[in-house]
């Protein structure tokens, strides 16, 4: 037998030959490196704060703010709340900003995407120059450009501009509209709406149930609009219309009554919505069309009829494909978002990671929770999506 | 400078346009920054243009182009010092670029090799470090640069806040480039991997002979679109008070003689971003399509 | 086609000389997590014997010479390859890989590299050759498998067939002691199999020690010394081809052999 050449004499270069013990001696340079980066971080730390007679804490917390928040929709909050409400505040508008900016931006997108389908040239140009000359500006001079267009070109308060019916004002100080006052009956309203969208699942069960016995087809969207909204408006009209406007008016020097909306808060949800939906026009898109054109002809060629085809065939298709981008652009949102503070929109970063941080001095501990707050919501959508995802990869099975 | 109102001032970008461009770089070292422009071009164009005669040292040039740009601007060496602290404008907002693309890429490379390591720990190492990083906003990131970053270098050390923030955004890129090249090295079939084993070269060899060099040109659009992504990024110094060509218009505008020009200013920095990230997304979709029309060079 | 051959394989394997085995298998088993591959293999090849491989799909043939250059690890048992064990050990593995050559169904050329750079590529990286030395050697490879003008076209631009030309000379460049063939024409169309088949059964009539996986039954009567029956992970059957299709043993290979020959 040949001579065999394989035998190192030195057993450490043996172990570093060997397959397995050279992963092993790769993870534990790792993992001792790792360690050694955190110890050295850890020793620095404990060193600085203690020259800065500075401790780690989260107590914090309870102290009082001592700042106000001008834009705190949902909870009552006054300067003397804690730095934790002062949070809370700023985690709820940060969310109040990425959900209603994630829809207007779906709505917008998909809308713009469809325009690019366009085979009319106009519509098509013009949707392409808005879409490329949007996305390729960063968020943060659209935020400003928006913010500024607002306070610097809308009139002030008293000469709010009447955007119809003495109901909507636009002003330099926000958004003026009215708002809903639920007069008592109102209640049966309510439950007639659930009662009517319950029935429409009931009935859209029963509609494929006939369709797969019987084949009958029933024009299933048209009478679940139908029901919905004739059960409720029967209902409303019954009840004596239990439902009145609290119109904005102009008293001294402010609008009193009606819904406002702050300039801050506009400003950062338009411009993260149309950027943003930019990105999703593409991803819509390129969606339809990686939809082949032989399933479309194969489709037709079955005879199904145009919206058919689009139902049952190009969307379910389309959407596999658009979903994982269409998600890591509500993320790109969300974390977007945290531009608020060069408006002064008081989400969770200029508050917490802000405000509060520049007045306690808790840089670690403030900046670990925002990040820690951000991570969450990150892995939250990502999480949903996934699940989105697979369940749409299941149904089409 | 008596701008009427109606009508867009532009002598207002005219009379601000070397504020804009050096910052405040001292006056007769602007020569350097100069000669840092015309460097950066050549080197771009070595490296996108194809078939170039001796592309390979095109290549080391635009590999070293960033130190030689670093001494340039910031002096020793024989040169005459300048802190970064004067560095501003759209200079800033090229050299936050350039860095970024240029040192992002190869740690997002090697970021994306251990996330497909088969060793358990050093896979786990590069997950939760990608995942981290792009689970939070850039301006998070630029914060701890800015404030938290102190505490954790030695005592009594401090370094450069332009050096702390072109360390963040260089990691923060690199976590995307580091998710686009796996889906590049995704992309290849495992047979590429089994003939470069069966012909008995080494994981390295292997991987720069055979898997980089195809991973990176299905790579190359996502590449180009994450530094479209890193470039527009850039303006976020602003927030952290540093005065890029943003920041320094926004501080012009607080001066009572340029008050009310705000749409001209906005209108011109959105074209200054427009017209560079256009051309790169030009760039990559040309690519794109020379890419899928396969290899038949 | 066996009649084209000058050389008809002696069917002889008797009083085999251990100094002559260049590929020995002893008690071979391995497993895809629960799922058990390969069952106790023993196989012996000595110098110069060729070998085909063949049997129903899934039945472990290719992981078994896929295990030979440790493509596949083996759990249980010995592979001893030209006088070195296959073991954790990387210098091994790499000498191994770099004596035995392999050629895979799906060419696995290097789309990005001209022909002439994925030949020349191993004997300058792995053999540490002069770069215009290896590309002499290469071109003197793309010539026995008669390309030698396709050398600065990409893989991408040629045939399967000279694609699968290709492929073998960039494994015989390295000078292999072993040619491994895992269904190299199975991916080709039906007129471009003869060109295949041709460059292997030149390479047979040199004297190089070949062990192919393949269903050519006209390819393994004309070259090979015995045929390899596998079904199930285990080794069915293992004889001289004209035994082996004339006067099989086992059910299993009937039933198979009627298969195969009557589709």
């Amino acid at each position: 037998m040949k001579d065999n050449s394989s035998q190192a004499s030195n057993p450490l270069t043996r172990l570093w030959r060997n397959q397995e013990s050279r992963g092993v001696i790769i993870q534990i340079i790792t993992i001792t490196l790792l360690f050694a980066i955190i110890a050295l971080i850890g020793r620095n730390v404990v060193i600085n704060l203690a020259a800065l007679d500075k401790e780690f804490s989260f107590t914090f917390l309870t102290w009082p703010a001592a700042y106000d928040i001008g834009f705190s929709p949902f909870l009552e909050y006054t300067s003397q709340s804690t730095h934790l409400k002062a949070a809370a505040v700023g985690l709820l508008n940060t969310l109040l900003v990425a959900i209603t900016g994630c829809i207007f931006a779906s709505i917008l997108g998909f809308t713009l995407g469809i325009l690019r389908l366009s085979k009319n040239w106009l519509v098509n140009r013009i949707a392409y120059t808005f879409v490329e000359f949007m996305r390729n500006v960063p968020v943060l001079i659209h935020i400003l450009a928006i913010y500024s267009l607002i306070i610097t070109l809308m009139p002030p308060v008293k000469k709010a501009l009447d955007l119809g019916g003495g109901q909507f004002f636009i002003s330099n100080r926000g958004f003026y509209m009215p708002s809903p006052v639920f007069e008592p009956g109102a209640w049966m309203v309510g439950v007639a709406m659930i009662v009517a969208i319950l029935s429409v699942f009931l009935f859209r069960r029963w509609a494929k149930k006939v369709q797969d016995n019987t084949g009958k087809i029933y024009p299933v969207f048209w009478i679940s609009i139908g029901i919905i909204f004739g059960l409720t408006g029967i209902v409303f009209i019954a009840a004596g219309m239990p439902l009145s406007w609290d119109v904005p008016a102009l008293k001294g020097f402010n609008f009193k009554g009606g819904m406002a909306i702050k300039p801050e808060f506009l400003a950062l949800w338009l411009a993260l919505s149309y950027y943003t939906a930019c990105f999703i026009a593409e991803i819509v898109r390129a969606g339809i069309l990686a939809v082949s054109h032989g399933q479309t002809e194969a489709s037709k060629a079955l005879g199904l009829r145009n919206n058919r085809v689009l139902q049952l065939v190009v969307i379910p298709q389309a959407l596999r494909i658009i979903i994982p981008p269409l998600s890591s652009q509500y993320l790109n949102l969300t974390k977007n978002s945290s531009l608020a503070i060069a408006i002064g929109y008081m989400d969770i970063t200029a508050t917490l990671g802000g405000i509060s941080l520049m007045q306690t001095g808790k840089e670690m501990e403030t900046m670990i929770l925002v990040m820690g707050v951000y991570l969450l919501i990150s892995l939250c959508i990502s999480g949903y999506m996934n699940w989105f995802n697979r369940r749409i990869k299941l149904t089409e099975r | 400078m008596d701008a009427p109102r109606d009508g867009a001032c532009w002598a207002f970008i005219r009379g601000s346009f070397e504020l804009f461009v050096y910052g405040w770089y001292p006056e007769p070292e602007r020569w350097r920054v100069n000669l840092s422009f015309l460097l950066l071009v050549i080197a771009i164009f070595g490296v996108l243009k194809d078939n170039l005669p001796g592309k390979k040292y095109w290549l080391w040039f635009a590999v070293f182009f960033p130190f030689i740009a670093a001494w340039l601007l910031v002096g020793g060496f024989g040169l005459v010092p300048v802190g970064t602290q004067k560095i501003g404008g759209i200079l800033l907002t090229i050299i936050v670029g350039v860095t970024g693309i240029t040192f992002s890429l190869p740690l997002g490379i090697l970021l994306a090799l251990g996330r497909r390591s088969h060793l358990p720990v050093l896979r786990a190492v590069c997950v939760v470090f990608i995942e981290f990083i792009r689970g939070v906003p850039l301006i998070t990131l630029l914060f701890v640069a800015s404030t938290m970053l102190t505490y954790f270098l030695p005592p009594g050390s401090s370094f450069d806040l332009l050096m702390r923030v072109l360390i963040m955004v260089t990691i923060f890129a690199a976590a995307y480039i580091a998710e686009v090249v796996r889906g590049g090295l995704q992309g290849l079939s495992s047979g590429q991997y089994e003939a470069a084993d069966a012909l008995g070269l080494t994981y390295w060899k292997a991987h720069r002979l055979i898997i980089l060099p195809q991973a990176l040109k299905i790579s190359i659009p996502g590449i180009v679109n994450t530094f479209i992504g890193l470039y527009k990024d850039s303006v976020l110094v602003l927030i952290i008070g540093m005065m890029d060509i943003l920041g320094l218009g926004r501080a012009r505008l607080n001066d009572p003689l340029w008050l009310g020009l705000a749409p001209e200013l906005y209108l011109f920095i959105a074209l200054f971003f427009f017209l560079c990230c256009f051309s790169m997304a030009r760039y990559s979709l040309g690519l794109e399509k020379k890419l899928r029309t396969g290899h038949k060079q | 086609m066996a009649n084209e051959i000058s050389d008809t394989p002696s069917a002889e394997a008797t009083s085999v000389d251990s100094s002559d085995l260049i590929i020995s298998i002893k008690e071979m088993h391995k497993w895809f997590d629960d799922f058990h591959v390969l069952k106790d293999i023993n196989l012996d090849v000595r110098r110069g014997e060729r070998i085909v491989i063949c049997g129903p799909s899934g039945s472990g043939k290719s992981t078994l010479i896929r295990c030979i250059n440790r493509l596949e690890q083996h759990q249980k048992g010995t592979i001893i390859v030209d006088g070195t064990e296959l073991t954790q050990d990387l210098k091994n593995i790499e000498i191994i890989r770099s004596e035995v050559g392999m050629v895979f169904q799906q060419f696995n050329l290097f789309p990005h590299l001209t022909v002439l750079e994925n030949v020349a590529l191993a004997p300058i990286w792995v053999r540490k050759m002069p770069r215009a030395e290896a590309e002499e050697n290469a071109m003197k490879y793309l010539e026995r498998v008669k390309i030698p003008e396709q050398a600065s076209k990409y893989p991408g631009q040629l045939s399967g067939g000279q694609q699968q030309r290709v492929a073998i000379a960039r494994s015989l460049c390295m000078s292999p002691r072993i040619m491994l063939f895992d269904e190299p024409t199975s991916a080709l169309d039906p007129e471009m199999i003869k060109e295949v088949l041709d460059v292997m059964i030149e390479l047979a009539e040199s004297g190089m020690t070949m062990l192919v996986v393949t269903h050519e039954m006209g390819f393994a009567t004309a070259v090979a010394h015995r045929v390899i029956f596998m079904d199930g992970g285990e080794i069915i059957e293992e004889n001289t081809p004209q035994e082996f299709f004339t006067n099989p043993e086992h059910d299993r290979t009937k039933l198979f052999l009627s298969q195969i020959l009557h589709h």
